[in-house]
């Protein structure tokens, strides 16, 4: 490295002095891309650290509660969290498009892309916040009325057999403790439930808020083939949190589906 | 490398702009590094005061100048204020923040607006930490353990736990920022082999502070949510476990120990080859012992939970990676050594504190060896004796290297030299007044006295008052440089750009450095410590 070129500060004044995106310590403007990619990598890496300690909880607890974390795990909408998948994948292609478009040159197409992803991304916290209402009604918030053995957010039906509700059916002692272990253990499950996906959430409103911001850069017509990063980086994130998803999706709506009996 | 005369008129970093909006700001590093200076050092004050009232409590056997409970907020408040608004941001945030930039040949840090936020985060955190502890404070320890944070503790733990949450993201982003700013802000010929060992410590902080924190930023969040909405994540009693949150606190608490004590070594790293005159020792070694302690640092968190009920299996390997994790350490150590032998050893205040720190380091990580051995550590635990085994490295290591590093590079922060004579002084008075203050707490724990109780029995109490007459010393000792660092300020010397005649790049620019910190992008083409072809420093030739 000792023998590469050497960049006079006069040299350098030019250059800072035609491309205003360029900040006054980076030496050019692939170097400040480096640095914010790179930036955006590690914060990546400490955002999986942050959900890693919340995926170890629900690890244990898993290991440890099977059959009550499956039997909860059957009261999620199956169908609407597949949709809502669906929604979130479509909105990272929609970021990929935009990033393309953006190394093309194409601001209409960008600006297109971005929208549509914020629409996907409105679409995802739309049918969550749906379904969380629908967990309220159940009463399978915890601490909101919470109650998973009898009304109408009951586990118990069509899960007597997985949780060992039929072995105990002829005891009433038995049966009531059993019911309130049943009580506690779901408990749990919708504890991390709900502080994975509303963790999650949260990620996604930043992101929708970051999105805004980019959208708005790219109707101004801030990027170009050369300078694009903020929107990269911003698409890094964005897929970051889809990523996420697709790992809460599996462990938390399809413990076990198979048909009981 | 010639000296010039500093002239008044000369534009730096501290005279290029003036009025208080041009320090709330700032993105200048160095500007940042003093705001962190400013309000650490509130924060060292007010864990010292709560220190004070430990210290005085404890000076008679009967509970007479605080109650139980008023007692137990006291040492929770030293704890919490000490380690993640004092320590932890300490030499980085600080000296890092300042020196790093310089150290690699770069106009700043690769995201200066965002090292502002983070002194803004850190800033938040505090006041709203300050607001917990003036409303009533908190009483569970710095550890937070439920279930008794959780559900028996009427005290302020949700406040401290955000508060705690929020300078978490300070110390990422910072962390971050370094990161990115040693891969790809290098000036032209500063290879990673030619890197400063300050820059390579400050590497594996930067490691540790980003995938640590994290996980306590979590674990904090469960603790809130847990005692907000009563969910029994950690309850026993309701199918949740109380030993998942240890694992979890410590999977941060234990590395952050490495986020105090790094930096320290990254310090002393600097002072010892230039006040030996000479190369350091195994440049290679030392640079790669900090990795390695970052590496081993995360796999070793359970020895704090030999008696919590892991399982016997867990705790043997736990153990042994714990001693496995002395071997980079003591690499350092003994290479340290090796810089001085035969070299030219100068008694400046900085080596002065360089001595302190490798003396009562290596006290404090021997005793960290006892307390990995499992047998050892089932009669110690909880006694005073870790709470000796933790001040001799966090106070012993961390603090004594962040004093010497404060002089060390005082002149380029300042450009202004302090009085050595006092320096010298108060460097002696912290080591005698901390011995005297910890050295009977290894007595006082092997003798069965358990931490945080307010009472004690009478027999306890001859090393207990030692213990005090030491903390007296010691504040003392802590204050002095206080007082002659800022009347240094208006009445000290003018600084030389190399005062000490030490290698490195911040020696090369001017003292205090201008706002870009060079004049023009260095080029390196040596390796760093090249003391060989040095000159001598005018005072030492003296000397001699």
């Amino acid at each position: 490295m000792s023998d590469s070129p050497l960049v006079s500060d006069a040299q350098l004044d030019v250059e800072h002095h035609d491309r205003p995106e360029l900040r006054h310590h980076f030496a050019d403007v692939e170097q400040q891309r480096n640095a914010a990619s790179l930036g955006m990598w590690w914060f990546l890496g400490t955002e999986i650290m942050f959900f890693g300690g919340m995926f170890c909880a629900y690890l244990i607890y898993r290991r440890w509660y099977f059959p009550e974390f499956a039997s909860a795990s059957r009261s999620l909408d199956l169908f609407v969290g597949s949709f809502n998948t669906v929604v979130l994948i479509c909105s990272s292609l929609t970021v990929a498009q935009a990033v393309r478009a953006a190394q093309l040159g194409n601001r209409k197409l960008q600006v297109r892309m971005l929208l549509l992803t914020l629409v996907f991304g409105l679409a995802f916290l739309g049918i969550k916040s749906y379904e969380w209402g629908n967990k309220y009604k159940e009463h399978h918030i915890p601490t909101f009325d919470y109650n998973v053995i009898s009304g109408e957010g009951d586990l118990i039906k069509g899960n007597e057999h997985l949780l060992g509700i039929d072995k105990v059916q002829n005891d009433p002692v038995k049966l009531r403790a059993r019911k309130a272990e049943i009580q506690q253990h779901t408990k749990i499950f919708y504890s991390l439930y709900f502080a994975l996906t509303g963790m999650h959430a949260i990620h996604m409103i930043v992101g929708v808020g970051i999105f805004i911001c980019i959208t708005w850069m790219a109707h101004k017509g801030r990027f170009t083939p050369e300078y694009h990063t903020p929107l990269e980086i911003a698409g890094l994130y964005w897929h970051f949190v889809d990523i996420v998803w697709i790992y809460l999706f599996p462990l938390l709506y399809l413990i076990d589906r198979k048909p009981t009996i | 490398m010639a000296t010039l005369a500093v002239s008044e008129e000369r534009k730096n970093y501290i005279n290029a702009e003036y009025g208080i909006r041009s320090w709330l700001f700032t993105t200048d590093h160095k500007r940042i590094a003093l705001l962190y200076l400013l309000s650490i050092t509130a924060f060292f004050f007010i864990g010292g005061f709560a220190a004070l009232l430990i210290r005085l409590e404890l000076l008679t056997p009967a509970g007479d100048l605080l109650s139980a409970d008023a007692y137990n907020k006291a040492f929770t408040m030293h704890g919490q204020v000490m380690v993640f608004f004092f320590l932890i941001p300490s030499i980085p945030a600080v000296l890092g923040n300042f020196l790093i930039p310089i150290m690699i040949g770069a106009k700043d840090l690769a995201f200066p607006r965002i090292n502002l936020i983070s002194w803004y985060i850190y800033i938040i955190a505090g006041i709203l930490y300050i607001h917990c502890l003036v409303t009533g404070g908190v009483d569970t320890g710095w550890t937070f353990y439920p279930t008794f944070s959780t559900q028996f503790s009427n005290t302020k733990v949700i406040e401290a736990g955000l508060a705690i949450f929020i300078s978490g993201f300070s110390s990422i982003l910072t962390g971050l920022n370094f990161v990115v700013t040693v891969h790809r802000m290098r000036a032209p010929g500063m290879t990673w082999s030619r890197l400063p060992l300050f820059v390579w410590s400050h590497y594996a902080t930067s490691i540790i502070m980003l995938l640590g924190t994290p996980v306590i930023a979590i674990t904090l969040v469960l603790v809130v949510l847990e005692r907000a909405l009563n969910l029994g994540i950690f309850d026993p009693t309701r199918g949740g476990d109380p030993v998942l949150f240890q694992h979890l606190f410590w999977f941060y608490s234990h590395p952050a120990v490495y986020i105090m004590i790094l930096p320290s070594m990254a310090v002393i790293s600097e002072i010892v080859p230039c006040f030996s005159r000479k190369r350091v020792f195994g440049y290679n070694f030392v640079a790669i012992s900090s990795i390695a302690i970052a590496a081993i640092g995360f796999v070793v968190w359970a020895h704090h939970m030999f008696v919590a009920g892991i399982s016997l299996y867990s705790a043997i390997v736990f153990s042994f990676l714990s001693f496995l994790v002395a071997v980079p350490s003591a690499v350092k150590v003994f290479n340290w050594t090796a810089t001085m032998y035969k070299g030219s050893v100068s008694f400046s205040t900085p080596m002065l504190y360089a001595f302190g720190f490798i003396g009562l380091f290596t006290i404090g990580g021997l005793t960290g060896l006892f307390l990995a051995t499992l047998g050892v550590d089932v009669h110690v635990h909880d006694t005073y004796f870790v709470i000796a085994h933790f001040h001799y490295v966090m106070v012993g290591g961390a603090v004594m290297g962040y004093l010497g590093g404060m002089h060390f590079w005082w002149p380029k922060i300042s450009g202004k030299m302090y009085p050595e004579g006092w320096g010298r002084l108060a460097a002696l008075i912290v080591f005698i007044g901390f011995n005297l203050t910890f050295f009977p707490q290894f007595i006082l724990g092997y003798l069965g006295m358990p931490r945080r109780y307010w009472q004690y029995p009478p027999e306890y109490q001859v090393l207990n008052v030692l213990s005090t007459a030491g903390a007296t010393i010691l504040a003392v000792g802590y204050l002095l440089p206080m007082v002659y660092l800022l009347w240094s300020l208006r009445y000290g010397k003018p600084a030389e750009d190399n005062p000490w005649k030490a290698t490195g790049l911040e020696w090369t620019t001017s003292s205090p450095p201008p706002t870009f910190n060079f004049d023009e992008t260095p080029v390196v083409t040596q390796e760093a410590y090249d003391y060989e072809n040095m000159p001598l420093p005018e005072e030492v030739t003296l000397e001699r």
